[in-house]
């Protein structure tokens, strides 16, 4: 998340520096009226990202509530804690680099620092309006719809809302004393913030925390699948009602189109054929490895219970396993859009799909048995990455997973061409199922020998 | 029974758990009972091996727990939250526990049925996740999730706390229900020396690791309890 942070400072920075010269030279427009003219959207598209990233302060005032603070001092504290949040100080990066060029370039300061507070008390009336917007569903969809429509008709030419807006900004910097008009506006904001902020803060009002209406599911359906299905409906569950693992399911989607930087020749390296075998591995295998590189992690919340209980090793990790095969064999389906490509191209998915299904699919529940990162599941922390995952036993594991399998393509298609390179993937595939009692007495024994040093990790929540 | 030779458990070289031999005999109700880093749920990690010993093993009717897992079919425990699983209402839990343990979805609404009492209406039917439950009525599914499908062995860390008077009662009833059972061998930790004396046939007191009272419940156990107890606080020296 720092890194984001300081990529997202770093990209405002050089925007902010070079907009001016930018828009003047390479558009021979006037770089103030540009901005003005595009900073609805700016600000409309700053209020969606609050309302879907930016933490209330609602989150850490339990603890202040019984000490002895006055109420008011404490609303007064979280509102203005929100003040100096990422959210509010990302755009001085932007606006004030931009800003000393304009004054460097022979605007007036006077007016030029009028305009700038203009707009960064509207970015705060923004900071202001989102305590208000916490938790009403209805409005995001009322924005985000608004701004879509708006966005359409300025495209196709029908209606331009910043033909409106535009000259309202400009008038900030043509009229210095207007700036004055959204701070005063701001102003009144916050005092609203803080009544309706006062006026629920109580444990059962504005500090109760949500809960999700549960519902029993039967999921008898799975019951087909013998032993193993008692663990499959509790996977499905897993995934269905878990932040963590939404997350997880909704970036393996997102893989399936990761070939499109290949197939589309949009990057002119990544035309060998090597290459291509390397995307079509994570297309389809993009739930195999972000799911399964965190087995059993996902049930480290409850392991004791799971160590403990009436159960065979074998099922759990076979009901895992089923999950991951049948999750491949999905992708594989949901990716015949890169027919459009050529049949080559999804027949190189195939391919790599079964792969996938015949090496893999083991080769990364292997990988997770040495990983022993606690997951909170309620939680997106570290969706993005978790450097414990990463040692030198799961990084050796990689080797089978994607070198393997894009060497022996890379022999069968230098040699004689693309389908001996297919076949001798296919033909590692088959041979690779032939190992799966191997391998899974092997992870067994891996789980047996890491068992008390994995529910010692499981308990250290960070 | 449940056998114990020569156990002691350590953590970088600070004995957390040295028990020696101790027996349980089948169908006893025993308790363990002691202050706050006595070594209570150590000896239940033990025996439900999710901590190794550092010395000497457990066997549990004749199975040594940490090299065969043959003990997991006859024994059930509720120790903490972590074997709660949190996205699970109650019912899905039950029935999961239950699938585990050869019983189906009927056999299960049938066992249930015996604990709307116990219950009192806030467990079951409630639209509500086990993460989103009270402690205490999380506590309630967790314990009777234990009892679920005839285990032999029934492990219960403090299942007391957090519970309301009512159900501390009624918890009392089901516990000294299982005391007349001869083949289900009940073992229960706990803080509150009045319950447990109530349902436990037989009270080891631990003090740092080791056994200091192995009493035989009657009527004067309590007494004795609540006296070695008090004797500790007049024991500890500066402390007037």
């Amino acid at each position: 998340m720092a890194f984001f942070a300081l990529y997202m400072i770093a990209s405002f920075l050089i925007l902010g520096g070079s907009a001016y010269y930018l828009i003047e030279e390479k558009l021979q427009l006037n770089a103030l009226e540009v901005i003005n003219q595009y900073l609805f959207y700016y600000l409309v598209l700053d209020l969606f990202m609050r309302y879907m990233l930016q933490k209330m302060p609602v989150v850490n005032i339990k603890p202040l509530l019984y000490l002895p603070f006055e109420k008011a001092k404490v609303v007064q504290f979280s509102l203005w804690k929100t003040a100096i949040s990422f959210f509010n100080v990302i755009h001085a990066f932007f606006f004030i680099p931009f800003s000393v060029v304009l004054i460097i370039n022979g605007y007036p300061p006077l007016q030029v620092l009028a305009w700038l507070m203009a707009i960064y008390a509207l970015l705060y009336c923004n900071n202001f309006i989102n305590v208000f917007l916490n938790g009403v569903n209805a409005i995001l969809f009322v924005v985000f719809g608004f701004i879509v429509a708006l966005g359409t008709l300025q495209y196709y030419a029908m209606f331009d809302v910043t033909q409106y807006t535009q000259p309202v900004f400009q008038y900030f910097y043509s009229v210095p004393y207007l700036a004055f008009v959204p701070v005063l506006f701001m102003v009144t904001l916050y005092y609203f913030a803080y009544k309706y902020f006062k006026g629920n803060l109580y444990l059962d009002a504005g500090l109760a925390l949500k809960h999700q209406e549960a519902a029993t599911e039967d999921l008898n359906w799975l019951n087909r699948f013998g032993s193993i299905s008692v663990f499959l409906k509790n996977d499905i569950k897993l995934i269905k009602r878990n932040k963590r693992t939404k997350t997880t399911v909704l970036m393996s989607f997102l893989f399936i189109f990761y070939g499109l930087l290949f197939f589309t020749n949009a990057v002119e390296v990544y035309q060998a054929a090597p290459w291509r075998f390397f995307a079509a591995i994570f297309i389809t295998g993009g739930f195999l490895f972000s799911f399964g590189q965190f087995v059993p992690s996902w049930d480290s919340a409850y392991y004791p219970l799971m160590m403990s209980q009436n159960i065979r090793y074998r099922d759990y990790l076979n009901a895992k396993w089923w999950l991951l095969v049948a999750a491949t064999l999905l992708t594989t389906i949901l990716a015949s859009f890169y027919l459009y490509f050529g049949w080559e191209i999804y027949l190189t998915i195939i391919v790599a799909g079964l792969y996938n299904i015949g090496v893999n699919s083991y080769m990364v529940l292997w990988g997770g048995a040495y990983v022993k990162t606690p997951i909170d599941l309620t939680s997106n922390k570290k969706a993005f990455g978790d450097s414990q995952a990463f040692n030198a036993k799961t990084l050796l594991l990689t080797v089978p997973k994607i070198l393997i399998p894009i060497i022996l393509y890379s022999i069968g298609h230098y040699a004689v061409g693309p389908f001996l390179g297919y076949l001798l993937v296919v033909l590692a595939g088959v041979l690779g199922s032939a190992f799966k009692d191997k391998v899974f007495n092997k992870i067994e024994k891996v789980y047996k020998a890491e068992k008390y040093k994995t529910l010692v990790a499981y308990k250290q929540k960070n | 029974m449940i056998v114990t030779e020569n156990l002691s458990k350590a953590y970088n070289g600070t004995t957390v758990l040295n028990v020696g031999a101790l027996e349980v005999p089948t169908g006893q109700a025993f308790g363990l009972v002691g202050n706050n880093g006595a070594g209570k749920t150590t000896f239940f990690s033990l025996l439900l091996d999710l901590v190794q010993p550092t010395s000497g093993h457990i066997t549990n009717n004749g199975i040594q727990v940490n090299t065969s897992e043959e003990w997991k079919p006859f024994t059930s425990a509720f120790i903490d939250e972590t074997f709660l699983i949190g996205y699970l209402t109650p019912e899905e839990y039950f029935y999961f526990i239950g699938e585990l343990r050869g019983l189906n979805k009927e056999d299960v609404n049938v066992f249930l049925n015996g604990f709307a009492d116990f219950f009192h209406g806030e467990i079951l039917g409630g639209k509500k996740y086990l993460r989103d439950l009270s402690k205490g009525n999380q506590k309630k599914a967790g314990i009777v999730a234990a009892f679920i499908g005839k285990p032999k062995v029934i492990v219960l860390d403090e299942p007391f706390a957090n519970l309301d008077p009512t159900t501390q009662i009624r918890l009392k009833k089901i516990i000294s229900a299982y005391k007349e059972n001869d083949a289900v061998t009940v073992l229960i930790s706990s803080h509150d020396l009045l319950h447990v004396t109530e349902v436990c046939e037989r009270i080891v007191v631990l003090d740092k690791g080791a056994v200091v009272k192995d009493i035989k419940t009657s009527r004067a156990t309590l007494q004795e309890l609540e006296g070695f107890f008090a004797e500790e606080i007049l024991n500890v020296p500066g402390e007037d």
